[in-house]
C-alpha cells in the first residue's frame, strides 16, 4: 500500500514531485540567505531603492525642476528635510527623482553591455577559432583602457547627455562578460552531451541557444548583478565631470557637482546625494556579494 | 601587447573621428564665417580622406607625435610630459596606502576570522568601494580644509613656496633629490587629502583578495607541517602562508591600477590638481581632438605596461608559472 501512496496521481501532484529538488534549493537558498545579515541589508536597501523611484511624486510634495527663489539656499529643516539648492528646489525630491534616472540607468546598460556580453562570450567560445582570436582581441582592446577614460571618451564625443552616458557605459562594461561567457561556453562546449547532439544533427543555433547559452549564463548574471554598483558610480562620475547628465537632471552626480560651488556655507547641496548615491552602491555591493557566497558551493553544502 | 596597442589607437581614432561632434565651431564658435572654418579644417587635416589621416595619427604616434593641443598650444606630448607626473605622483601614493592598508586589513581579518577585526575590515572595505571617489573627496576637503583648516585644498604645492627643480616631475622624487626638504614637506601635506581618496577606493578589493587567499593557504598541508615544527605563528602566517597568499593579491593590485588612474581624473578634478586626467577632463570638454587622442592613449600605454609588469611579477612569485 505504501507504494501506491507514493505513486503520484494527477498532473499536479506528477508536476510537485519533478520540481521538489528545485523547491528544495530555493529553501536552502532562503535559509542562506536569512543566515546573512550583510545580505538581507543589501536586499532591503534595493527594494526600498526601486521602491522610492516607483513612488517618486507620491512622497514629496515639490516638483524637482520647478524653481522657487524665495526659498533658495535654505539649510535642512522640518519643510525641506535636505534643504534647498541655490534655485530653491528641495534637495529631498531631487535625490527622490534621481533614483528614477539612476534604476533607468542600470537597467538599459546592464540590459545592452549584459546583451553584447553575452553574444560575443558565447559565439566566440562556441566557435572558437579565428572567430574567438578576433573577438577576444577586439575585447582585450577594449580592456586596455582604464574603465572610466574610455567611458568619457565615449560620452564626450558623443555629447554629453543622458542617453550618451548609457551607449557610453554599455561600450565599457561588456567586454567582462563576454570573457566569462566565454569560459563557461568553453567548459560547456567540451561536455559529451554536446557532442551527442551534434552527432544526431543538431543544429549550431539550435546548440548555441538551447544548449550552452542556459547552462554557462549562471555566472554571468551573478557578474552583472554585481556590477550595478559600478555602473551607478561610473554614471554619476561622468555626471560630476560635466560629461554625463545634464543639469536641471537630478541626477545624483550632477547634483553633487552642482554642490561644489556652495560647498563651505551650503554643504547639503552635495553632501545628499552623494549619502544616496552611497547607501544605494553599498546596497548593490551588499546583495551580490551574498549572492555570491550564497552560490558558493563550498559554502552551500 | 602591440597589436593591442594598435588596436587601442583605432579605438581611440575611431571615437574622435567616426563620430560626429563639430571641433572646428567649438573652437571658431557656431557664427564663424565659412571661410575661417574651412581655413581651420585645411589647417587641422580634416579635410584629408580618413584613411590619409589615420596613417598620420597612427605614424605620429608611434613617435610620440600627437600633434598640437587646440586648447593649450603646446606639442600634447610636452603637455602629457607636464601632466602625467602629477598623475602618477598621486596614483603611486594611493597605491602605496591602499597595499598597507588592504593588506594588513586582510592579513589580519584572515588570521582572526570571524572575529571583531574581520567583521570591522568587512565593514570597512564595503564601504570604501561603495563611496563615489568625487564625493568622499569633497567630504574630506570640507572637513580637514575649511572645518578644521588642519590640511591644505586645492593644488600641488603651498602657493607661496616654489616647485622643487624639475628631474622627473614628481615633486616628491625632485624634492628628494635636491634636498628641498621643505618642498618636500609641503607636497607630502597637499597630496595625503587626494592620496587618501583615492587609496580607499583600492584597499577593499586588496582586503578582500588578501583575506580569501590566505584563507585558502592556512587550510594547505604544508601550513600544518610548519606549525607542527614548532615555528612561531607569525613566522608561519609571514614566511609561509602570505608569500603564496599574494599571487592573487598582486593580480588585484595590478587590475586595481587601472581603476585608480580612473579614478585620478576624478580625484585631480576635486582636488584641483594638474593631472593628466584633468588636462583629458578639459580637452573633452572643449572638444580638442588632439589632447584627447593622446593622453587616452598613454592612458592606454600606461595601463597595459603595469599589466606587464603584473604578469612578469606573476612569475617571479610563483615559480611554477616560469616556463
Amino acid at each position: 500500500m505504501a507504494e501506491i501512496d507514493t505513486i503520484p496521481k494527477t498532473k499536479k501532484e506528477l508536476w510537485l514531485k519533478r520540481m521538489k529538488p528545485y523547491f528544495e534549493d530555493l529553501n536552502h537558498t532562503i535559509d542562506l540567505w536569512k543566515r546573512n545579515l550583510l545580505a538581507v541589508i543589501g536586499t532591503v536597501i534595493i527594494a526600498l531603492f526601486i521602491l522610492t523611484a516607483i513612488f517618486a511624486p507620491l512622497l514629496t510634495p515639490y516638483s524637482p525642476i520647478e524653481q522657487n527663489m524665495s526659498v533658495k539656499l535654505q539649510a535642512p529643516s522640518w519643510e525641506h528635510p535636505f534643504g534647498t539648492d541655490q534655485f530653491g528646489r528641495d534637495i529631498y525630491t531631487r535625490v527622490l527623482y534621481g533614483s528614477r534616472v539612476a534604476v533607468q540607468i542600470i537597467l538599459i546598460i546592464t540590459f545592452v553591455s549584459g546583451f553584447i556580453g553575452i553574444s560575443v562570450g558565447i559565439i566566440a567560445g562556441y566557435y572558437g577559432g579565428i572567430v574567438d582570436d578576433i573577438l577576444m582581441r577586439i575585447t582585450d582592446m577594449f580592456l586596455a583602457f582604464p574603465r572610466l577614460i574610455l567611458a568619457m571618451a565615449f560620452a564626450a564625443m558623443l555629447g554629453p547627455s543622458l542617453v550618451n552616458v548609457i551607449i557610453a557605459i554599455s561600450c565599457v562594461m561588456w567586454t567582462i562578460y563576454a570573457r566569462l561567457a566565454r569560459a563557461e561556453a568553453i567548459k560547456v562546449k567540451k561536455q559529451p552531451y554536446i557532442e551527442s547532439i551534434k552527432s544526431i544533427g543538431g543544429s549550431d543555433l539550435r546548440i548555441i541557444f538551447l544548449h550552452i547559452l542556459p547552462m554557462s549564463i549562471s555566472p554571468v548574471l551573478v557578474q552583472i548583478t554585481l556590477r550595478m554598483g559600478t555602473i551607478i558610480i561610473t554614471a554619476a562620475s561622468l555626471g560630476f565631470l560635466g560629461l554625463g547628465a545634464q543639469p536641471p537632471s537630478p541626477e545624483w552626480g550632477v547634483m553633487v557637482s552642482d554642490g561644489r560651488t556652495f560647498l563651505i556655507d551650503q554643504w547639503w547641496i552635495s553632501t545628499f546625494p552623494g549619502i544616496a548615491i552611497a547607501v544605494v552602491v553599498l546596497g548593490f555591493n551588499l546583495l551580490g556579494d551574498g549572492i555570491r557566497d550564497m552560490l558558493d558551493p563550498r559554502l552551500r553544502r | 601587447m602591440i597589436l593591442v596597442l594598435f588596436g587601442v589607437s583605432c579605438i581611440v581614432f575611431f571615437i574622435s573621428h567616426i563620430i560626429p561632434a563639430d571641433p572646428v565651431s567649438a573652437i571658431l564658435g557656431g557664427n564663424a564665417p565659412e571661410e575661417a572654418i574651412e581655413k581651420m579644417e585645411e589647417k587641422l587635416g580634416y579635410n584629408d580622406p580618413l584613411p590619409t589621416q589615420f596613417y598620420n595619427f597612427i605614424t605620429g604616434a608611434v613617435v610620440g607625435d600627437f600633434g598640437v593641443s587646440l586648447r593649450t598650444n603646446n606639442p600634447v606630448m610636452e603637455d602629457i610630459k607636464r601632466y602625467f607626473p602629477t598623475t602618477l605622483e598621486l596614483t603611486f601614493l594611493a597605491m602605496i596606502f591602499a597595499i598597507i592598508t588592504g593588506l594588513t586589513l586582510g592579513i589580519l581579518s584572515a588570521v582572526f576570522r570571524n572575529k571583531m577585526i574581520d567583521q570591522i575590515s568587512r565593514i570597512f572595505s564595503i564601504i570604501g568601494v561603495s563611496m563615489p571617489v568625487f564625493w568622499t573627496g569633497l567630504l574630506l576637503l570640507l572637513f580637514f580644509y575649511y572645518k578644521l583648516g588642519i590640511l591644505p585644498g586645492a593644488g600641488r604645492i603651498g602657493f607661496f613656496s616654489s616647485p622643487p627643480d624639475h628631474i622627473t616631475g614628481m615633486y616628491l622624487v625632485d624634492s628628494i633629490l635636491t634636498g628641498n626638504w621643505s618642498a618636500f614637506k609641503e607636497t607630502i601635506v597637499h597630496l595625503v587629502l587626494p592620496a587618501f581618496c583615492l587609496g580607499f577606493l583600492a584597499t577593499a578589493s586588496i582586503a578582500r583578495t588578501t583575506r580569501s587567499s590566505m584563507l585558502d593557504v592556512m587550510k594547505q598541508e604544508y601550513i600544518m607541517t610548519a606549525k607542527s615544527k614548532g615555528l612561531k605563528n607569525s613566522v608561519v602566517i609571514i614566511r609561509h602562508a602570505l608569500r603564496n597568499a599574494l599571487i592573487p593579491t598582486v593580480t588585484i593590485i595590478g587590475l586595481t591600477f587601472g581603476s585608480l588612474l580612473g579614478g585620478a581624473v576624478l580625484t585631480e578634478t576635486v582636488f584641483s590638481l594638474p593631472g593628466l586626467g584633468r588636462y583629458i577632463t578639459q580637452g573633452l570638454l572643449s572638444l580638442d581632438y588632439n589632447s584627447v587622442m593622446g593622453g587616452t592613449l598613454y592612458f592606454a600605454f600606461v595601463y597595459s605596461l603595469v599589466n606587464l609588469i603584473v604578469d612578469i611579477l606573476y612569475a617571479v612569485l610563483d615559480p611554477r608559472m616560469r616556463v
